[in-house]
């Protein structure tokens, strides 16, 4: 069989309270019976898609994605979904599992994912901050194959939270070190150069960041500008 | 007991009685057991006991009956655990809307938390509420294995309100509750501070009573010890306990109650304002007429040997299990429930402190009605009342016939 293509389509929906619930529902024209449905709730919008779209990747499936925990019960009844993954983190977890163990609403019996898997995984998903429930009589390898992918995808993300993160800091490093060293050649009337090794130096001798120097020699000339200006 | 070199992964749940762990930390005293304690902030219990399951924690502040679940198979991925200690008493309140409030006023006069009052208005509100044909009352609880869970039932089957015929009980996270009460999703809430005050305070709620007038001193939180961690580092398992108990006596003190909110409030524990975990710590609370009053034994980190580990808590939880059809009540479930507790650790662990130990590790819940000196080795150990509101005992021997005094 040709792998399905995932077609994203947006839409809105509204709740009894009138609030807007975002869920995007992967539609497909030719969809297998067999195909596997997957509801991911994330309140992140941006690792949500992260996962989707890996998820997407991994053949024959359907993905909603809930970024809302209103009326999670109600929601949950009408996607009917086959395998849940939620964020570890998600303060929601307890009120999930209460709805699989006591809903009569619920259908079909639904299980935490890891019970049925190795300690390894179990390890994996909740280190990624990942967790996930099926429904009772899936095929293991089926749902591990998915599990394995969610898992790559978390991880990716926070992969790049990461980065982004270092860049944002380095970024901020440097616009620091470049004022300090204006400040620098300005008051002692050094080249660019030896305000640049002389901040170097003392950050080594300190055994401080460049740009911690960086920042205490700025507050420093702030200061003393401030003394000099009264 | 110096430099034994623990070190010692926790996790926590931002509530009032994470307090002795806070401050075993933060105040050295788990540094001064040769415990080295890292502690993280999560959201749900589902995953503190997901953490624990794969190792990540070795120990972790839970709800007590939660321990006791976990050993029966109940629930998702189920971690053997033990008790060495409990965590405190009390500190949970029963919160309703300003609308339900309004329904309550013509059928509650004072303004004094009493537990029997307010179930027999709320009787009279939910069946008036039948008539007209409105819809169930939906009142929130914090984890279905949780102490706030059979208070709350417990105390509405007493006043002929059953859970599930005549109102729903629905799993909402504590920190949830404020918003799911101002928003209409839930009509009322058992849940531990600060989250009343919380609800009273933005006016969308307010606290009608409290575990301390449905069954007072009772359990609450406990520390949960992950079973294969604590066989293999039970010196660890003795320092810690130590720590904690030393940790709850500090809170206890009035004179460090302004220090302890303060450390309280801070992003990484609790994160609310002073003044919303104030009142808690001063045993106060905002009643309906929207004064703050004083609660008698609201609040205990290790008065009253609140840090006890009771083989008799254990039980009556399976008690409450086995009543709401958690659990079967059989010889099994019952030696499960009786060894999930470890008074046995605790008492050996604190022996070096010559603290006041009671004499047995069990007893007949309900039948103190003060605050009563035990037969403790040297006679001086103060036990608080215990009494539920609605005068029943609950022998630990005898479940059966408990359970059977329910029907």
């Amino acid at each position: 069989m040709p792998p399905l293509r995932c077609a994203h389509q947006a839409n809105s929906s509204t709740t009894d309270s009138g609030l807007a619930l975002f869920v995007r529902r992967t539609q497909n024209a030719v969809m297998s019976e067999q195909a596997l449905h997957i509801l991911v709730i994330d309140e992140n919008r941006i690792r949500a898609s992260i996962i989707e779209e890996g998820l997407c990747g991994a053949g024959d499936v359907r993905v909603t994605v809930l970024t809302e925990t209103n009326e999670l019960m109600r929601r949950i009844v009408e996607i009917d979904p086959d395998v849940i993954f939620i964020d570890l983190g998600n303060p929601s977890r307890d009120v999930l599992e209460h709805m699989f163990n006591v809903s009569r609403a619920v259908k079909r019996p639904i299980a935490m994912f890891v019970e049925h898997s190795d300690q390894a995984s179990t390890e994996a998903a909740i280190e990624a901050g990942v967790s996930a429930y099926v429904v009772d009589g899936l095929k293991k390898e089926r749902v591990r194959s998915i599990l394995e992918t969610a898992i790559l995808r978390f991880n990716a993300f926070e992969r790049l939270k990461r980065e982004l993160e270092e860049a944002k800091t380095e970024l901020a490093d440097r616009k620091t070190i470049e004022r300090a060293k204006v400040i620098l050649m300005k008051t002692r009337g050094l080249t660019e150069p030896d305000a640049y090794a002389l901040l170097r130096k003392t950050a080594m001798n300190q055994n401080r960041r460049m740009a911690e120097i960086a920042e205490s020699l700025i507050l420093t000339a702030g200061l003393l500008a401030e003394e000099d200006g009264e | 007991m110096k430099n034994t070199g623990c070190e010692i992964r926790a996790g926590f749940i931002p509530l009032i009685d994470c307090a002795p762990l806070v401050v075993a930390l933060e105040r050295g005293f788990a540094e001064a057991e040769g415990v080295c304690l890292t502690l993280s902030r999560e959201t749900s219990w589902a995953t503190i006991r997901d953490k624990l399951a794969v190792s990540q924690f070795d120990i972790a502040h839970v709800l007590a009956p939660m321990p006791v679940a976990a050993n029966l198979g109940l629930g998702p991925l189920p971690t053997p655990m033990i008790v060495p200690m409990a965590l405190g008493t009390g500190a949970n309140s029963i919160t309703v809307s300003v609308e339900l409030w309004g329904e309550l006023q013509a059928y509650i006069k004072e303004n004094d938390f009493s537990a029997l009052s307010a179930v027999e208005g709320l009787a009279q509100a939910v069946r008036k509420r039948c008539e007209k044909g409105q819809r169930l009352l939906q009142l929130g609880i914090v984890h279905p294995y949780s102490s706030h869970h059979y208070q709350l039932a417990y105390w509405l089957a007493s006043g002929g309100i059953v859970p599930g015929r005549d109102v729903d009980l629905v799993v909402v996270p504590p920190s949830l509750m404020p918003a799911a009460i101002a928003s209409g999703h839930i009509d009322g809430f058992c849940a531990g501070e600060p989250w009343g005050t919380v609800a009273s305070s933005k006016s969308c709620g307010v606290i009608l009573t409290t575990n301390a007038h449905i069954w007072r001193n009772s359990p609450e939180k406990v520390l949960g010890v992950r079973e294969a961690w604590a066989n293999r580092n039970s010196e660890c398992v003795a320092a810690l306990v130590r720590a904690i108990l030393k940790a709850a006596q500090w809170c206890d003190e009035p004179e460090n109650q302004n220090d302890l909110a303060a450390l309280l409030a801070r992003d990484d524990y609790v994160g609310k304002s002073i003044d919303l975990i104030h009142p808690c710590l001063a045993r106060r609370l905002k009643s309906g007429d929207g004064t703050l009053h004083p609660i008698d034994g609201f609040l205990n980190f290790a008065s009253n040997a609140a840090t006890f580990p009771w083989t008799s808590h254990a039980l009556w939880f399976l008690s409450q299990m086995a009543r709401w059809g958690q659990a079967e009540l059989t010889s099994e479930t019952i030696d499960v429930a009786r060894t999930t507790y470890r008074p046995d650790i605790y008492r050996t662990a604190v022996a070096p402190l010559g603290i006041e130990l009671p004499p047995a590790n069990s007893k007949l819940e309900g039948a103190l009605t003060a605050e009563t000196l035990t037969g403790s080795p040297t006679g001086r150990l103060q036990l608080g009342p215990d009494n539920f509101f609605d005068g029943m005992t609950f022998d630990p021997d005898r479940i059966e016939d408990y359970l059977a005094g329910f029907k």
